[in-house]
């Protein structure tokens, strides 16, 4: 199996003023391809900061980092942007859609940034992760007609649309109630089914389950890191909760 | 990325927000809009002075008085009645490169014939005129010399006039009233048209000089002289004749002024663009200073409108917009609505000079030059002031934008 992910030692300080903020304190990590990978740890213990410097929105202070082989020292801005349009997907807690811009729109944006996508085949694509999603008949919404649970499904067809080999979910689940939150892992578990990384940050226990491994952070260090063993499987789950409303 | 989807997506930003981008073009607008209604009201003005020069006729010297005071005196020699009435016979007379010349009073006077009344330009002429002015008469005979010396009340009809106080008879044979005094119409002029401004050349009564001086203004001195050349290359010997002519005339002895002053007709039309280009020159830039003050309002808006959706760019980062796309995104959003502001100013300025012309007295000229410029320029505009808040934009860290309430 090859590593999508290989971290050795990373250490990420932020400046605040005259104090120094030590997010990470020397994470050891690697993630191979095709892995549910869940972080978990307490709210400040640096899961976002971990999840932004795999993701290449922060780029960390000392260690090393090799995404799919490739050591991130040696890339450029650019270079960054390419990876982030086309290898890695990211959902956020707070689903990050532009508002009065159709969820069609929305997931067009990546396509748009990605050179080789032609201009015929952006509607297209756009589509069809829209049904993949299963909002195939919500495309023309703007996000403010949408529910939480359909935003961030807009969120996640957005971020499979140019087909990347890696997803990254940060508290996808926080803002949604239970039900939907089962359905959105259900996503992730049948997109990971496809072949599709993922890489999940959750606090709570029950979505973590969903995951095939779990690493658990604490002030900055890794704690943990093992295996779930009771799998939980979520197109299961969703017969046993009753549908609301 | 491809211009054509960063255009797309600039193009939606801005209509996604109607209103605001309407107000961030308005700056523009006014500006572009001015620059080519002031510019045209210069180049109108100028073009009127010029076409009214050029209609008066060919190879064309004038003769002013001179009435310029020298050290704080008019001195005796320079006054506004040193032309006398029978200078332009005496240089018609005796100039070998002057082919007619002829004086000139006009006055505007209320005229009565037929049955109706008439406010019309009446204008003392010398017989000459008609060859200076290359015009001819339609009906009837034009005045002679002898007419001009015997004070005859005999006058000549321009064809608005004639055809205004006597619509359905020859007016030729009629008489009617100027200012009271009854004059015998002799005959009717060919019909001139108007002048490129729109100035009706045949609204006009011509009568002999001294006719006009004596009996209608009581006076003894000209406005001017209207003097043409025998041909267009002897325009400067005939100017150097005048002036030796009428100093001999006059007897004005070498080293006295003149009391006169002898122009071209190229020399005053010069003269005249001269003022009317620094006049446009000083309108162009009062309304370029407007076009500067409304890039700075793109300016303005976008560096609001950046700091508001810092958001946005956050999400366009980490979906995969390189920092140049966001660059070009902002950059392009600016010069669009600057673009869009241009143009929509020229299509105002166009309605604005259509209602001028129609309206009111002034004219103005829309120059297809000036057009482009304000076009050009408004395009200049936004690169120049959306160059700065696109560049904050770009240099947006994605994390902090994202982060970014
Ligand atoms: N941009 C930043 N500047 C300063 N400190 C930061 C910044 N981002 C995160 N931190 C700090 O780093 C630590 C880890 O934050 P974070 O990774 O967001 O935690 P988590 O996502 O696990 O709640 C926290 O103490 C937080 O305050
Ligand atoms: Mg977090």
């Amino acid at each position: 199996m090859n590593k999508v992910i290989e971290m050795r030692g990373i250490v990420k300080n932020y400046q605040m003023g005259e104090l120094e903020v030590r997010a990470l304190r020397g994470i050891d990590l690697e993630i191979v391809s095709g892995e549910f990978v869940a972080i978990m740890g307490a709210s400040g213990s640096g899961k976002s900061t971990l999840m932004n410097i795999i993701g290449c929105l922060d780029v960390h202070s000392e260690g090393e980092y090799y995404l799919d082989g490739e050591n991130i020292q040696d890339m450029e801005a650019d270079d960054f942007a390419e990876i982030r349009n086309v290898k890695i997907g990211f959902v956020f807690q707070g689903f990050n859609l532009l508002a009065r811009t159709t969820a069609l729109e929305n997931v067009e944006l990546p396509l748009l940034y990605n050179k080789s996508v032609k201009m015929r085949e952006v509607v297209t694509k756009a589509e069809a992760a829209l049904k993949l999603v299963g909002l195939g008949d919500r495309m023309d919404h703007d996000p403010s007609q949408l529910s939480g649970g359909q935003q961030q499904r807009v969120a996640i067809a957005r971020a499979l649309v140019n087909n990347p080999a890696l997803i990254l979910a940060d508290e996808p689940t926080g803002n949604l109630d239970s039900r939907t939150s089962v359905e959105v892992m259900k996503l992730f578990q049948d997109l990971n089914d496809k072949g599709i990384t993922i890489v999940l940050v959750t606090h709570e226990r029950d979505i973590a389950e969903y995951a095939q491994r779990k690493v658990v952070l604490k002030d900055g260090h890794k704690i943990e890191d093992s295996p779930i063993t009771k799998r939980r499987i979520a197109a299961t789950d969703l017969q046993n909760i009753p549908e609301e409303g | 990325m491809r211009l054509l989807v960063l255009l797309k997506i600039a193009l939606k930003s801005i209509l996604k927000n109607k209103m605001r981008s309407f107000l961030t073009s308005l700056g523009i607008i006014i500006g572009v809009c001015s620059v080519i209604v002031m510019v045209g009201v210069g180049q109108g003005s100028q073009q009127k002075i010029e076409d009214s020069i050029s209609s008066l006729g060919t190879n064309l010297i004038l003769v002013f008085p001179n009435y310029s005071r020298v050290g704080g005196v008019t001195s005796s020699r320079s006054s506004r009645q040193s032309l006398k009435a029978d200078d332009p016979q005496y240089l018609a007379e005796n100039g070998e490169f002057i082919l007619a010349a002829s004086g000139s009073i006009r006055s505007r006077q209320q005229v009565v014939g037929g049955d109706s009344n008439w406010n019309t330009e009446v204008e003392g002429v010398d017989p000459g005129y008609l060859t200076i002015k290359s015009w001819a008469i339609e009906s009837g005979t034009f005045f002679t010399e002898r007419d001009n010396k015997s004070k005859k009340k005999v006058c000549v009809l321009g064809k608005t006039v004639a055809d205004a106080l006597f619509p359905n008879t020859d007016a030729v044979g009629q008489r009617l009233r100027i200012g009271n005094k009854p004059f015998m119409i002799i005959g009717v002029l060919t019909e001139k048209g108007e002048t490129a401004m729109g100035n009706d050349q045949d609204d006009i009564i011509l009568a002999p000089t001294k006719t006009v001086l004596t009996r209608l203004r009581g006076r003894d001195y000209l406005n001017q002289i209207y003097v043409s050349a025998i041909n267009e290359d002897a325009i400067e010997a005939a100017q150097a004749e005048v002036t030796y002519l009428l100093q001999q005339k006059h007897g004005i002895e070498a080293g006295e002024a003149d009391d006169f002053i002898v122009r071209t007709q190229t020399e005053i039309t010069d003269m005249a663009s001269e003022t009317s280009k620094t006049l446009t020159l000083l309108l162009a830039a009062i309304a370029g200073v407007s076009l500067v003050v409304g890039g700075i309002g793109i300016m303005n808006i976008m560096l609001v409108s950046v700091t508001e959706r810092t958001r946005e760019i956050g999400i366009r980062l980490a979906i995969g917009a390189r920092s140049n796309d966001v660059l070009r995104q902002f950059l392009y959003e600016a010069i669009t609505l600057s673009l869009a502001g241009g143009f929509l100013g020229i299509m105002l300025a166009f309605g604005i000079s259509s209602f001028m012309n129609r309206f009111t007295e002034i004219n103005t000229v829309i120059n297809p030059q000036i057009v482009m410029v304000a076009a050009l320029f408004s395009g200049a505009v936004g690169i120049f002031f959306g160059y700065y808040p696109a560049r904050k934009a770009a240099r947006l860290n994605p994390i902090d934008a994202l982060r970014y309430e």
